[in-house]
């Protein structure tokens, strides 16, 4: 038996009917295009929340935190060495927040292999100077170039070009809030005023914008060298180190490892930004549930459709029965049909599902918090295509599996007596 | 080899239960031999077409032995059974019964596509020619659904012939012809038994056919009664 004529006459039978066939057909492209298409756009959406934190933040930051000492003079009394000892409002003394051997630890980190990359901060309080009126401010002193590479600063930097900050001295990139406040343009000189009670002079290069208000209102962004010269510090001084790495989840581990190695303190990002994976994951397992369910009420469409043919079909079948063709060969007819309408249904889906996914992608949508965005996101990840034509061949096997058992069942005689 | 027993009837015996027991065939024995031309004749419900049904080997379900070219059926798969039909068994039903969703020709080569012995121009070569002797050659490529009754009972006839079957088993294949059309079957059928050698094993209630042919098997009742 040749798989030509068993296909020849799964043909046949399909053109009989192919109304029918065309809508279960239909029923599958649509599954298979929604599933994608959903898959796509949620999972597009899922990186650019993340991406929103993610992306500029570190994965480690190293710091030191400003704690009162843990061991009190109490503590190395003797008189009091086997008694619990109470104090109360206990203040720290003299701790700066200044990292030491920053260069080091630097290098040191550089050369670690599940490193991405290593930029120093530094963090200064100041206040903006609006004629009588004094605004808080945060001024982050930071490596352009690096924080550029490491954390998609240009994207953030709205207006003027980052590289300034490192070739025109005293320069300043504005929070987009602090500068709508100060009424501040690029080229305009603007005065801050450090704790210690100085006053600097900074030309405004660029605005800056992270989409949350608060941020954008109070933080901005000066060279390493110009924070330094503001806080009155030396070259050497730096706050913050600022860690990416190659492995995002291997972060608290190395976190834990930091700390005791360089004895500083050190914060992992899943730690501080925990409840994004969180809503990751959620989004994720809805959109999956959802394409899936999809994909399986497209198989149910199929089964109905083939069950209904056979129906249809019972005197075909008998008589293919009474001229020799054995059950096995009436299965391999009607799963072949359902494996068409699978395999027709899941190429149009892919075609569709792509299409689909080109329109959302090309719906403008923008949002000040994501600036560099002006579509909706659609991720096109070839894993959503591969799961939604496994799983439709699957579905489609089994709906058709079970009516062709059916119908490789049928008794002839019974058949051919009715008439 | 001239005279060897093609298919051999040993003590059939068939009932349904719906809900009473009812014995359809009681006992039925008989053999043919290769070229014999044979005919089944007997009151209508006297049970003609379930022994044709038992023969044909698509009912399974009956007591006694068969044999078809001296092979034992019992214990043989649903598949085996199946081969055995499309190489050995020609039928035509008591009412024609073709794929409508095929041409006339189609439907003749079919069992042949099942066989698979010769290419599918061969087949189709083959097709037409038992077209022609049936007189039909100009109907080859119309859809079986549009041909007249006579004309698919004819078609139904070569589908039966195309893998030189040893025995063709007919119920009633003249019932929807006009007697001019019945005497090209009759003598197609006499011609496959004396120049090819095959057997033929017609159920008929048509007498003057029956009378033509060399052996008269008579059931009545679920007995033969007459040979
Ligand atoms: N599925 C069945 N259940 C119960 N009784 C049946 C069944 N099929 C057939 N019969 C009975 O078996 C008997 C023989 O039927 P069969 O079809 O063999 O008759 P027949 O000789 O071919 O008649 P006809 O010349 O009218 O075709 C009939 O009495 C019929 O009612
Ligand atoms: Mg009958």
């Amino acid at each position: 038996m040749k798989q030509k004529h068993l296909i020849e006459i799964a043909v046949a039978l399909m053109l009989a009917r192919w109304k029918q066939t065309l809508v279960a057909t239909i029923g599958v492209t649509f599954s298979i295009a929604l599933f994608i298409s959903l898959l796509g756009f949620m999972e597009g959406l899922n990186q650019l929340l993340d991406g929103l934190v993610l992306n500029r933040t570190p994965h480690i930051r190293l710091f030191n935190d400003i704690q009162p000492s843990k061991i009190q003079p109490i503590d190395l009394s003797e008189q009091y060495q086997n008694y619990h000892n109470f104090i109360s409002s206990v203040k720290p003394v003299n701790t700066r927040k200044e990292i030491y051997n920053a260069q080091q630890i630097i290098h040191k980190l550089k050369n670690d292999k599940r490193v991405f990359g290593v930029a120093p901060k530094i963090t200064a309080q100041v206040f903006y100077n609006l004629g009588n009126i004094d605004l808080n401010g945060i001024i982050n002193g930071v490596d352009a170039e690096k924080e550029a590479k490491l954390f998609a600063f240009s994207d953030y930097v709205i207006k003027g070009n980052y590289r300034e900050l490192e070739t025109i001295s005293n320069s300043i990139i504005l929070g987009q809030g602090a500068a709508d406040v100060m009424n501040a343009k690029i080229g305009d000189i603007i005065t801050v005023t450090t704790t210690e009670g100085e006053q600097f002079s900074l030309k405004v290069i660029g605005f800056f914008q992270s989409g949350m208000a608060e941020i954008d209102k109070i933080q901005s962004f000066a060279s390493l060298t110009t924070t330094q010269k503001l806080l009155g510090e030396d070259s050497n001084y730096i706050s913050d180190i600022q860690i990416k790495l190659k492995d995002l989840n291997k972060a608290p581990a190395l976190a834990i490892e930091f700390e005791d190695f360089f004895k500083i303190n050190a914060e992992d990002i899943q730690t501080a930004n925990a409840q994004f994976e969180t809503g990751s994951g959620v989004r994720s397992i809805i959109s999956y549930a959802v394409g899936i369910t999809l994909l399986i009420v497209s198989g149910f469409g199929i089964y109905n459709i083939l069950n209904m043919l056979i129906y249809e079909k019972m005197d075909t079948i008998a008589i293919l029965k009474a001229t020799g063709y054995a059950g096995n060969d009436v299965k391999k007819i009607f799963i072949s049909i359902s494996l068409s309408i699978g395999v027709a249904g899941a190429l149009a889906g892919v075609f569709f599902g792509i299409l689909l996914s080109a329109i959302i992608d090309a719906i403008p949508f923008s949002s000040p918090s994501i600036p560099n965005v002006t579509t909706y996101p659609i991720d096109y990840g070839i894993q959503y295509y591969l799961i939604a034509i496994i799983f439709a061949m699957v579905t489609t096997f089994l709906a058709g599996w079970m009516p062709a058992k059916k119908a490789s069942k049928v008794d002839p005689v019974l058949i051919i007596r009715g008439k | 080899m001239e005279n060897s027993t093609v298919l051999e009837a040993r003590g059939i015996c068939k009932s349904f239960y719906n809900p009473v027991k009812i014995d359809v065939l009681k006992d039925v024995s008989f053999k043919l031999k290769r070229g014999e031309y044979a005919s089944i004749i007997g009151r209508s419900g006297s049970g003609k077409s379930t022994l044709l049904y038992i023969l044909s080997t698509m009912d399974t379900d009956f007591t006694g032995k068969l044999l078809i070219d001296g092979i034992d059926l019992h214990y043989k798969s649903e598949k085996e059974l199946a081969a055995i039909r499309n190489a050995k068994i020609g039928f035509v039903f008591q009412f024609h019964y073709l794929l409508n969703e095929f041409t006339a020709i189609r439907n003749v080569m079919l069992p042949g596509f099942k066989l698979n012995k010769v290419s599918e121009e061969e087949l189709e070569s083959k097709a037409y020619e038992y077209l022609k002797d049936l007189g039909i050659e100009n109907l080859a490529h119309k859809m079986a659904y549009k041909l007249s009754g006579g004309e698919k009972q004819r078609v139904a006839i070569a589908r039966a012939m195309i893998n030189d079957p040893l025995i063709i088993m007919c119920d009633e294949p003249t019932g929807n012809l006009d007697s001019k059309n019945a005497d090209i079957v009759f003598n197609i059928f006499k011609e496959l038994t004396e120049t090819f050698n095959k057997t033929l094993l017609v159920v008929t209630h048509d007498l003057i056919f029956a009378e033509k042919t060399g052996r008269i098997i008579e059931l009545d009742d679920g007995r033969i009664i007459r040979e």
